[in-house]
């Protein structure tokens, strides 16, 4: 699988590079700026983008921008974009087409390998990896709805997993419980919630968090 | 201080009504002045027995009451005709210190010139000022006179009293007729005019009540010193807590990873599942670690902030508020980082109120720049009864926009709703040039 990656930070950029290749990941590019990320992958047109949002030469949402311009410009291509702080209003921003293949994860989530690697690869093939903690925060806002309150612990769980763009088959092995629970879970959540249930993954994902944010 | 109730003109729209209302508020201005002799004769008085001692402790109040009579006529003046007159003293009430009390209160007193400008106005408005104040009301009351003149007149002569009414002789009911005509007109001319003396009246007291360009610029300088003075505390006060934050914080769970990371060193090899559990709780600090920086730098200086400007980083405040917050933005371009900064943590603090005290569920923000000015008006639908005197976080908002001489205007009736209108004066600088 072919990689582009833009990190600004050496150090960063470095053991990113050992890490995913020791994971078998071939890197396409490294570069350290927005606009060499754009020409990167349009002349190498890899399997996945990994950016860093903050990125010469503005230092500022540098790379989230050269993200969002680079999936205009290759339709599909799946980015992974990494941040020191998670915003919901860019979380918005990568789903905002509706095409799937986006990730936004903390920096931290790169320490626990085999999550990260996971989080990358269901990216790449066209799924979506939200952080926990932009699913945290549009849980707690506390929405005067009442449908959320009518979901019990353990279907809350399941909805936060959903949301991070995890898989039936992942939820299961994460929860220790079997498919067929999961599967009997979610869609209590969904007829609960009045969400239209869906096979495809990014299509959960995206109906999960029209929901929380509305 | 900087706040200032936003200055409404309140004059009915008929001109018969406004006209009333005009010799109504011509009479009370002349109360007002007849305080003002007796606060003369007052002083007069007072001075007259320095000799004796006592005036010396008399002279400190008297003149205080001088101030607080010539602040009346200054709010009046913003109040009914929307003529501004600003406060001269270099100290205003309640502002004394520990200065409050005896000689050194006189000395103050008498070293502010805004204190001498006051007499001279108490001396002239007992002539000029009563007069023109008393205009309107007289006009109308000698009109009704002439009006009303067939039916009084005869027991007038009876009486002896005098029989002329402006030009008119009258002796006769034809002549008391014919002054109706004539009191119609002063009747009218007393509405007419009305509200044009008034409105002279206070643009006479200006000359004398409002501050001269050498106080303003005094007060200005005091303005500056107490808000830099303010500015310093605050930033000091914010340091000292961001150094607290990341001694028992971060730099704490630094410590105890790197003693975690020690450990698990030593016991590699006797015993590797051990190893590996105190390999997992360095890992578990160093996210912790993160999380806290995470935050600190999000009290600091928000990235979304930092990244997008005011507009993107209170859409991004309001997806994480239980609100629902309608956001109308305005502007063309950034306004400086420090100002765009104390901007941001305003509307965020408001929020936070509105969202506490007065339990809205609705928030309505518009932002515009407009000649200089960048205003943002806050409405929430909540309960009000928002006092910016009593709260400290309006108070604070109050402090961190009066650095840039910045105001915040607040009404906010018991029921609500809460209407906050914040003005900066700051310029905008051209959107950054994005290469996508």
């Amino acid at each position: 699988m072919r990689v582009v990656i833009a990190e600004d930070l050496f150090l960063l950029r470095d053991g990113l590079i050992r890490l995913l290749e020791a994971y078998g990941f071939e890197i396409a590019a490294a570069v350290d700026n927005g606009p060499d990320l754009l020409r990167a992958v349009i002349e190498r047109r890899p399997d996945v983008a990994l950016v860093d949002v903050r990125l010469p030469p503005s230092f500022t949402d540098e790379g989230l921008r050269a993200a969002l311009q680079a999936r205009r410009e290759v339709p599909g291509l799946p980015v992974l974009v990494l941040s020191q702080y998670v915003e919901q209003l860019y979380a918005r921003e990568l789903l905002a087409d509706g095409s799937g293949a986006v990730g936004y994860l903390l920096k931290d989530r790169v320490f626990d390998s085999d999550q990260f690697v996971d989080a990358m690869k269901r990216v790449a093939a066209g799924g979506t990896a939200m952080d926990p903690e932009v699913i945290a925060r549009l849980l707690e806002r506390n929405t005067p709805d009442r449908a959320l309150a009518r979901l019990s612990p353990r279907e809350r769980q399941v909805l936060e997993l959903v949301a991070e763009g995890r898989s039936n088959t992942a939820i299961a092995q994460h929860l220790v419980v079997t498919e067929r629970a999961i599967a009997k879970h979610t869609s209590t959540i969904f007829t609960k919630l009045d969400l239209q249930p869906s096979d495809d993954d990014n299509r959960r994902v995206l109906a999960v968090l029209a929901y929380l944010g509305r | 201080m900087s706040s200032k109730v936003i200055a409404q003109q309140s004059w009915p729209s008929s001109r018969i009504g406004g006209g009333l209302l005009a010799a109504g508020r011509g009479l009370a201005l002349a109360g007002l002045m007849l305080a003002g002799v007796g606060l003369w004769v007052a002083l007069a008085f007072a001075v007259t027995f320095v000799v004796l001692g006592i005036g010396l402790f008399l002279i400190p109040g008297i003149l205080l009451a001088v101030r607080r009579l010539a602040d009346r006529v200054r709010r009046l003046a913003g109040e009914w005709t929307g003529v501004d007159v600003g406060i001269p003293y270099l100290r205003r009430p309640g502002d004394e210190g520990p200065d409050g009390s005896g000689w050194r209160r006189l000395g103050w007193l008498l070293t502010d010139r805004a204190t001498w400008r006051d007499l001279l106005w108490l001396t002239v408005d007992s002539t000029i000022g009563g007069v023109i104040a008393l205009i309107p009301a007289s006009l109308l009351l000698w009109g009704l006179f002439g009006i009303v003149m067939p039916a009084v007149w005869k027991p007038i002569t009876d009486a002896g009293g005098s029989n002329w009414y402006a030009m008119i002789h009258v002796t006769s009911p034809l002549t008391a007729w014919l002054s109706v005509p004539l009191g119609v007109v002063f009747v009218l001319l007393g509405l007419w005019t009305g509200r044009w003396l008034i409105t002279a009246y206070f643009r006479w007291a200006r000359l004398l009540l409002a501050p001269t360009p050498k106080a303003e610029l005094a007060l200005r300088v005091r303005h500056l010193t107490k808000s830099r003075s303010e500015l310093v505390d605050t930033r000091a006060a914010e340091v000292h807590r961001i150094e607290r934050d990341l001694h028992d914080g971060a730099q704490a769970r630094l410590v105890a990873m790197g003693m975690t990371l020690g450990a698990a060193e030593r016991v590699l090899d006797d015993n590797p599942a051990a190893a590996r559990a105190l390999l997992i709780e360095a890992r578990n600090s160093s996210a912790r670690a993160l999380a806290e920086l995470r935050d600190l730098v999000r009290g600091i200086h928000p990235p979304v902030l930092a990244d997008r400007g005011l507009a993107d980083a209170i859409r991004a405040l309001a997806m994480d508020s239980p609100m629902k917050i309608h956001l109308v933005a305005d502007l063309t371009g950034r306004p400086e980082a420090p100002v765009e900064s104390a901007a941001y943590f305003a509307v965020s603090e408001l929020l936070a109120n509105a969202a506490k005290h007065a339990h809205a569920r609705g928030i309505w923000i518009d932002m515009r720049h407009e000649r200089g000015l960048l205003r943002i008006d806050v409405t929430d639908d909540g309960h009000g009864g928002a006092d910016a005197s009593r709260g400290s976080g309006l108070s604070g908002i109050e402090r961190r926009l009066g650095a840039f001489d910045g105001i915040l205007a607040l009404s906010s009736p018991p029921g609500g709703p809460t209407v906050v209108r914040m003005e900066l004066p700051c310029e905008l600088s051209s959107p950054k040039t994005s290469s996508y």
